[in-house]
């Protein structure tokens, strides 16, 4: 009797988190002497206000949507993959590499071969814990987090030694001309719509929209999908109805590998056009709370990732507009909104359902 | 529909024209922050010192991540900034791509050269500074080993640490000189951890002079030294007064003064792009001379290294630039 109604659970207590999280935030910020209503508008104008700030907004959020659905399908397996961080890194070194191979004529021949370079990278670096943890019952959070390290290290030996281009940054050279997105200012372009030409939103943003779709049919669509809900619901239960666990394990993290490198034909391919170190910028971790927030649902993840977007967003105008609020204050805003939709979930959720429980025995 | 894209074009174009009337300069402080009592505070200091000296408003932004050099960049410039000032090199290829899209908004790149039409470079002569240290730091050693700490493995960082070692040398052709560098990636500009570590095994080698040119880690080196009771050669900004007694000077590397010269070339319509050169003969680069170093710098040392000085901008002394072919003679 303590359950929530479906609808609470999906839009009152997250937007309870997020209010409690904005409060904290605003008294941060009352703190410093800022005035934290004028600091709101700043980040909502910022990230929704004008063309600019929705193609930044809906830049991160692409980033978001491909980190978050990873980390939500696992998570249906009761696999709980953080290694999103370096699955996605690696991504993007397979798209680098397939746009830095071959002199793309067109993008539209160059984004396909990009979409299955880096969904390879990411999920062979997603395959090796997945088989530690299917074989060798390696535990999966352990395997996934230091892979992350490795990526890192990974990634700077072959930027530093191997991919550097002359100069002294360590990064790629830059991709060829063929291999460049059209941005959304292209594409609206063509039906007469303005957009801000330099905003980086670009078409992988509709590759993100297709994978939410493409998750959704394969968790509850398909055969396999309701063999991975399975085992995530119990594991002896789906090896008695003849579900292999190595084979779900290792195809789970395979799929969820390889969403966190799609990341990278949005943010290595769409917007830097060549590997620099941190192309991730912690997305792999954001998409942990975007998952948690959208509760693994692709609708919720796209919601979330949009949400974190616009919050990226905003408080980069928000270090730009108001001096007196620093990066590093920014930060704590970010960090109290996934600290309160994501950790302290259950803080908001206890006292929520006494409340429902309550309203139902005096109706009943 | 290229009639839009021209219109468009030329909207932006106009928006940006408009904002450049009522100007303000801006400058984008690079990783590590503003306050990391080296290479971006230096430019923050130049900043301040104008607005103290000559009035007015600056536009300021801290980068937060790798990623975001674009989105500042652009963000700069549209906001109406004019001229806008990067620093560091590893804002080269990004520059590189944005200052064709903004015709009407000058740049200027600090330790970097971009060849764009509306692009300032601005390039500092480290190797003369580092040599005067290199003199100084041969002259205070008693072990005749010296030692320098890199940040991030560049030539530009072996710029100063050739220069350093050829002065060192220059002094005592026998003395020996150990060179670290903290990383190769940019997060070694802010390491101080990594960077006393390297300075205390350098000490356990007999160094007894240590030059930092690490940004934002070259704290770590200074206290380290400090801690072991040797001398440290601060970069950048004057590093004199972090540990009195124990810093023997500083390497000056005058990015104030260059941010203080682009802000009153905007100010004043003056800004010319192209490549400037700051070395010894422009005070562009220098050694730190106050009350927290005067008693270590004996009457000697001062004339030697003003002496050397004098050479270096007369041509007498030649000290070899390492970023001119990849090598040191005297490494």
């Amino acid at each position: 009797m303590q359950k929530l109604p479906a609808w609470a659970d999906v839009v009152l207590l997250p937007l309870i988190n997020l209010a409690l999280a904005f409060l904290v935030s605003g008294l941060v910020i009352l703190y410093i002497g800022e005035n934290p209503l004028q600091a709101l508008k700043v980040m909502v104008n910022g990230a929704m206000g004008s063309t600019r700030g929705w193609g930044y907004t809906l830049f991160f959020a692409t980033n978001f949507i491909f980190t978050g659905l990873a980390v939500a399908v696992a998570y249906h397996a009761s696999l709980f993959n953080i290694g999103g961080e370096g699955q996605a890194a690696l991504g993007g070194l397979g798209v680098a590499l397939v746009c830095l191979a071959v002199d793309w004529p067109f993008w539209w021949m160059a984004l396909p071969a990009a979409i299955i370079g880096g969904a390879v990278f990411g999920a062979a670096w997603a395959a090796i814990p997945a088989w530690l943890n299917a074989r060798r019952g390696s535990h999966i959070v352990i395997t996934t987090i230091m892979f992350n390290f490795i990526a890192s290290a990974l990634m700077v030996y072959l930027l530093v030694n191997i991919l550097k281009a002359p100069g002294m940054a360590p990064e790629s050279a830059g991709f060829p001309e063929g291999s460049h997105l059209p941005t959304a200012y292209d594409v609206l372009g063509l039906f007469g719509i303005p957009f801000n030409r330099f905003a980086p939103l670009n078409v992988a943003f509709l590759v993100a929209l297709a994978a939410c779709w493409g998750v959704w049919i394969l968790i509850w669509r398909t055969r396999l999908g309701y063999e991975i809900r399975a085992f995530g619901k119990s594991e002896p239960a789906a090896v008695y109805a003849g579900i292999s666990p190595v084979r779900i394990i290792m195809v789970t993290m395979l799929i969820s590998g390889a969403l966190a490198g799609l990341m990278g034909i949005n943010a290595v391919m769409g917007e830097a056009e060549r590997l620099t170190l941190d192309a991730v910028q912690g997305a792999g971790f954001v998409g942990i709370a975007v998952a948690l927030m959208g509760r693994n649902h692709p609708v919720g993840v796209l919601l979330a990732a949009i949400l974190f977007g616009a919050l990226y967003q905003g408080g980069i105008e928000l270090e730009f507009e108001i001096p007196a609020i620093s990066r590093e204050m920014i930060l704590v805003i970010q960090a109290l909104v996934i600290l309160f939709t994501g950790a302290l979930d259950g803080m908001v959720r206890t006292p929520l359902e006494r409340v429902f429980a309550s309203l139902r025995k005096g109706a009943a | 529909m290229t009639m839009m894209n021209t219109l468009l074009g030329a909207a932006a174009a106009l928006a940006v024209t408009a904002g450049a009337a009522l100007a303000e300069p801006g400058l984008i402080i690079d990783l590590g922050g503003k306050f990391d009592k080296s290479f971006n505070e230096s430019a923050y200091t130049g900043a301040q010192r104008y607005i103290s000296e000559k009035g007015g408003a600056y536009k300021e932004t801290e980068l937060q991540s790798e990623a975001q050099r674009e989105q500042s960049m652009r963000r700069m410039a549209e906001s109406g900034a004019n001229p806008v000032i990067t620093i560091g090199f590893m804002n080269i290829s990004t520059l590189d791509k944005i200052a064709p899209d903004y015709p009407e908004v000058n740049f200027a790149i600090i330790d970097g050269v971009v060849d764009q039409p509306n692009v300032k470079s601005v390039v500092f002569e480290e190797h003369q500074g580092s040599f005067l240290v290199g003199v100084l730091a041969a002259m205070a050693s008693k072990t005749g080993t010296v030692s320098f700490v890199g940040g991030m493995d560049v030539p530009l960082i072996s710029k100063f640490a050739c220069g350093y070692a050829q002065g060192v040398k220059a002094v005592n052709p026998e003395a020996q000189v150990i060179v670290n560098m903290i990383g190769t990636t940019p997060a070694a500009w802010n390491d101080p951890v990594k960077g006393a570590e390297l300075t205390r095994a350098q000490i356990a080698q007999g160094s007894d002079v240590i030059y930092s040119a690490a940004g934002g880690s070259g704290v770590g080196v200074l206290q380290a030294a400090a801690d072991e009771g040797v001398y440290s050669i601060g970069v950048d900004s004057n590093q004199n007064y972090l540990h009195p007694g124990s810093v023997l000077t500083s390497m000056l590397k005058r990015v104030d003064n260059a941010v203080f010269q682009i802000f009153e070339e905007g100010e004043t319509d003056s800004f010319t792009p192209g490549i400037q050169v700051m070395g010894l003969a422009n005070q562009g680069v220098d050694w730190a001379l106050d009350e927290y170093n005067e008693e270590l710098i004996s009457a000697e040392m001062k004339a030697t290294v003003e002496a050397t000085k004098q050479k270096i901008i007369e041509g007498e002394i030649e000290v070899h630039d390492y970023s001119t072919d990849g090598a040191c003679p005297a490494l």
